[in-house]
């Protein structure tokens, strides 16, 4: 085996692997929708419906075949691409989700644009100037946001910019996107909601990864040989700690499509984590499996991410 | 006269411990250093030696700081300078070569890179000039395929090999003093040969001062001009080289140099039985890592290993890293089962597989490793590591338990109030009797010693042996003791096993070893072992092709 093929075939292995626990997952889920208490065909009838009403219901959307039938359809619908239709308003699953999941990605992309560089940035300076003000500083301010629920934030937010000082509208969605700067003023509080949420995380992890490589001989024989503290963090201690930084970051920023509910709720914003949410109260079971699946995907996507970072970043892997 | 390139004096370096209590490990040491000159700093672990020679960069540790005193070099006050100027000196006035080249270059940047880092750092001369003046010093320094080792990534060369390419980096910016931190400690006995020459003759063509730090006075002996012994961050002799050798006036040095005095090996008198059978036997036993496939495991390390262990007996295995000395005691143990071959303990045949043997089989066979640091929980006391083989093997609890512990600190000379204490708050050399302790607690028969010696100072480590001769001729224990350093297995064994590449290649009485050994490779090994001489090195005559067979270089 040529000794350069072994980051591709390492590379393939966490893609397969990738792969797998995506069959795992869609598994669990559709199971565990399976045992979500209630009827969808009782809820669509209502309280009067007779029961032969609700069988009949039942039949025309195949609810009575056995659950193991259903579940290889809906994943052999999945792969083709077809998500299934809703119970509820007999929309296709795809359609009903196509403009949230937009909507989802565009806050997740603008926070991920905003938040990153300056959690890593904070993150590496504090690691530099370990013990002085600037990182005590740091440090108290990460362990106040992540103690602080993000509805206290989003709320406080509210409150101050919006009803207050009126600088910013109340609602993200809806607003007037014509131009940038009222793209930004809409965007503003539910991106600085979740940045402080996902930063605090990413400056924390990116400091230990740092300092961690800093302690090792051969920083300090960068130190030795003459090189400023800045040359020695950013030349010979950050690349060593790639790998534990992005997964920092991956973790991080999985929580920004399926876990953003609360600021999603408050700022009124129609992604798909609303839309679940919407579902699960409906008993809409298709439309829960698909956003539980759209979650597990770019979860499992930004980890994977992650893992092919920290792999081809070390070279003796590499080569 | 000529003025001294570097004036310490009366340095003083203070420490915050991790209780906030400061303390100075460095008490007012003074001393010189002329252009050209090379001078050593000995002493044991904890004598302040690295400090020094650190401080010598205006550099200290996290948690020390020079409080007083003053560091001279070349006219330039280097205590006295603001970081930024201090930075400005290391790499070009003063260079440092570190004990591990393995852990101080960067695994993810190219050697060349890091070799010519210092004149990027401090603007020295274009790169493509660094490069070749890299390539220069890689064929002085006998490093094979000069002009392209430098495109590999450190975990691509050998570890001498790294070792001499540090020498490279230190060199480049062609610094007046270089400081060597135990450049050769890590290395095996046939690779620091060949590092120590590549050092020396650097040195002497480029006419620099050094400052060479070590515990191993037979390897100062060959490359300094001075030795300056320390301890507990005093200064306790200076002198010429051979002076400090041949009329040492202080007791410590004294007690130093004695360490290196072989002593030999008397056999214990057993009481014999009738018919005695050997306390170990191992027959053709054949062991490795990873997946057996058709009865072979992916990495095969010993091969067709057999020996028999006489009671009362002391058996070493010698060999340098990679031999299959530490797998083979695994194997015995059962920790790595062999995939073929036989192990019998007293005539009675053990299961390879640690989990399928009787707890009497396990009592009566016991394993002591390297590093007490790791082998001892640092969350229990000293009491809960030795009672709880007294409980699992012996049933022991409550007073009579307690009672057993004291009696086991006794047997290996600590104070029985020890037991109250965690390892973290013993010195190396009790961390390591207590690891011998433990294995005593199980009543042993055969002692499996796993370099146990080798990570303690030269004093400490003397007095261990003679502690496992005491407990031997009080117990009639058997010892297997596996080392990498001749000397300590002669002071010990009765018989030798050399080992190369998972193979025995030779076996023969302790005693005729050094006289008597047979194979090339054993013949290697013993003349590799530097000797109390200063012209040892320069008179060494190893045959290049024998080095090449067999060195890890």
């Amino acid at each position: 085996m040529p000794k350069s093929l072994l980051p591709w075939i390492l590379v393939t292995q966490r893609l397969g692997i990738a792969l797998l626990t995506l069959v795992i997952v869609s598994f669990a889920v559709f199971f565990a929708t399976e045992l979500l208490p209630g009827d969808v065909a009782q809820i669509l009838l209502g309280q009067a419906a007779t029961p032969e009403a609700v069988a009949g219901l039942r039949t025309a959307m195949g609810l009575d075949e056995p659950a193991m039938q259903r579940f290889v359809g809906w994943l052999v619908g999945l792969a083709g691409g077809d998500m299934g239709t809703s119970y509820v308003n007999k929309m296709a699953v795809a359609d009903l989700m196509g403009g949230r999941l937009v909507n989802s990605l565009r806050l997740a992309g603008v926070t991920t644009l905003v938040s990153v560089p300056i959690a890593l940035t904070l993150g590496i300076c504090a690691a530099m100037w370990k013990g002085s003000l600037f990182d005590r500083t740091v440090s108290i301010l990460t362990i106040s946001v992540i103690s602080v629920p993000e509805f206290m934030v989003a709320t406080l937010a509210v409150l101050i910019f919006a009803v207050w000082l009126g600088w910013l509208p109340a609602l993200a969605y809806g607003a007037n996107v014509d131009s940038w700067s009222a793209m930004l003023r809409a965007y503003a509080m539910p991106v600085i909601t979740l940045g402080f949420v996902v930063s605090a995380q990413m400056i924390r992890m990116t400091r230990a990864a740092v300092i961690e490589t800093i302690n090792t001989p051969y920083v300090e024989m960068a130190l030795l040989k003459g090189a400023s503290r800045r040359r020695m963090v950013l030349g010979h201690a950050l690349p060593n700690a790639l790998g534990p930084i992005a997964n920092a970051v991956a973790l991080s920023l999985s929580y920004l499509v399926g876990g953003v509910i609360i600021v999603e709720t408050i700022f009124n914003y129609p992604g798909v984590a609303k839309l679940m949410v919407d579902a699960v109260s409906t008993r809409d079971l298709p439309l829960i499996q698909s956003c539980a699946m759209i979650f597990c995907v770019s979860y499992l996507s930004l980890i994977t991410l992650a893992d092919l970072i920290a792999i081809l970043s070390n070279p003796r892997l590499r080569r | 006269m000529t003025q001294p390139l570097v004036t310490v004096n009366d340095l003083r370096i203070g420490a915050v411990t991790d209780a906030g209590r400061k303390v100075e490990i460095i008490r007012g040491v003074t001393f010189d250093i002329f252009p050209g000159e090379i001078v050593a700093l000995i002493g044991e672990s904890g004598s302040g030696k690295t400090t020094i020679a650190l401080s010598l960069m205006g550099y200290c540790r996290t948690g020390c700081s020079i409080s007083g005193g003053q560091i001279t070099l070349d006219g330039t006050d280097v205590t006295a300078l603001p970081e930024r100027k201090r930075a400005a000196l290391r790499g070009t006035e003063v260079a440092y070569v570190p004990q591990s080249a393995a852990a101080a270059f960067n695994p993810s940047k190219r050697i060349m890179d890091q070799v010519i880092e210092i004149t990027a750092i401090h603007d020295l001369m274009p790169r493509d000039q660094a490069e070749a003046k890299a390539v220069q010093l890689f064929r002085a320094l006998a490093l094979p395929d000069p002009d392209h080792i430098g495109e590999r990534y450190p975990h691509q060369v050998s570890g001498g090999q790294l070792q001499r390419l540090s020498a490279a980096m230190a060199l480049i910016g062609d610094p007046k003093l270089v400081i060597f931190d135990e450049p050769t400690t890590a290395l095996d006995v046939t690779t620091q040969i060949e590092v120590l020459r590549a050092f020396k003759s650097v040195m002497q063509k480029g006419g620099m001062a050094g400052v060479y730090v070590s515990h191993d006075l037979a390897v100062v002996a060959q490359i300094a001009d001075r030795i300056i012994v320390l301890k507990g961050g005093e200064i306790q002799e200076v002198g010429k080289t051979q002076q400090i050798l041949h009329h040492p006036a202080h007791p410590y040095t004294r007690q130093l140099l004695a360490a290196f005095e072989p002593v030999p090996h008397v056999s214990v008198a057993v009481p014999q039985v009738d018919k005695p059978k050997p306390i170990l036997e191992v027959v053709h036993l054949h062991a490795g890592y990873g997946a057996i496939r058709n009865g072979v495991p992916e990495v095969p390390i010993l091969k067709d290993v057999s020996f028999r262990l006489e009671r009362g007996r002391n058996l070493g295995v010698i060999g340098e890293s990679g031999s299959g000395k530490s797998t083979l005691a695994r194997a015995i143990a059962g920790i790595l089962p062999p995939h073929q071959g036989d192990i019998l303990l007293d005539g009675q045949e053990m299961r390879r597989d640690l989990k399928n043997r009787s707890k009497e089989q396990l009592r009566r066979a016991q394993i002591v490793f390297q590093l007490a640091d790791t082998a001892l929980n640092p969350a229990h006391s000293i009491e809960q590591i030795l009672g709880r083989p007294l409980t699992f093997y012996l049933g022991l609890k409550g007073a009579k338990r307690e009672a057993r512990v004291k009696e086991l600190l006794d047997m290996v000379r600590l104070p029985a109030n020890l037991r109250h204490r965690l390892p973290s708050e013993l010195s190396g050399g009790q961390k390591q009797r207590i690891n011998l302790a433990r294995a005593l607690a199980a009543e042993p028969e055969l002692i499996l010693c796993d370099e146990i010696t080798s990570a303690l100072d030269t004093v400490v480590a003397a007095a261990i042996l003679d502690l496992l001769k005491e407990l031997q001729r009080e117990l009639s224990l058997s010892y297997m003791f596996i080392s990498h350093d001749l000397s300590t297995v002669e002071a010990i064994c009765d018989d030798v096993l050399v080992m190369l590449k998972g193979e025995v290649v030779e076996a023969l009485p302790a005693a005729r070893m050094s006289a008597e050994a047979q194979h090339p490779y054993s013949r290697l090994l013993i003349s590799s072992i530097p000797q109390l001489d200063t012209g040892w090195l320069a008179g060494l005559e190893q045959d290049p092709n024998l080095v090449a067979q067999f060195a890890n270089r």
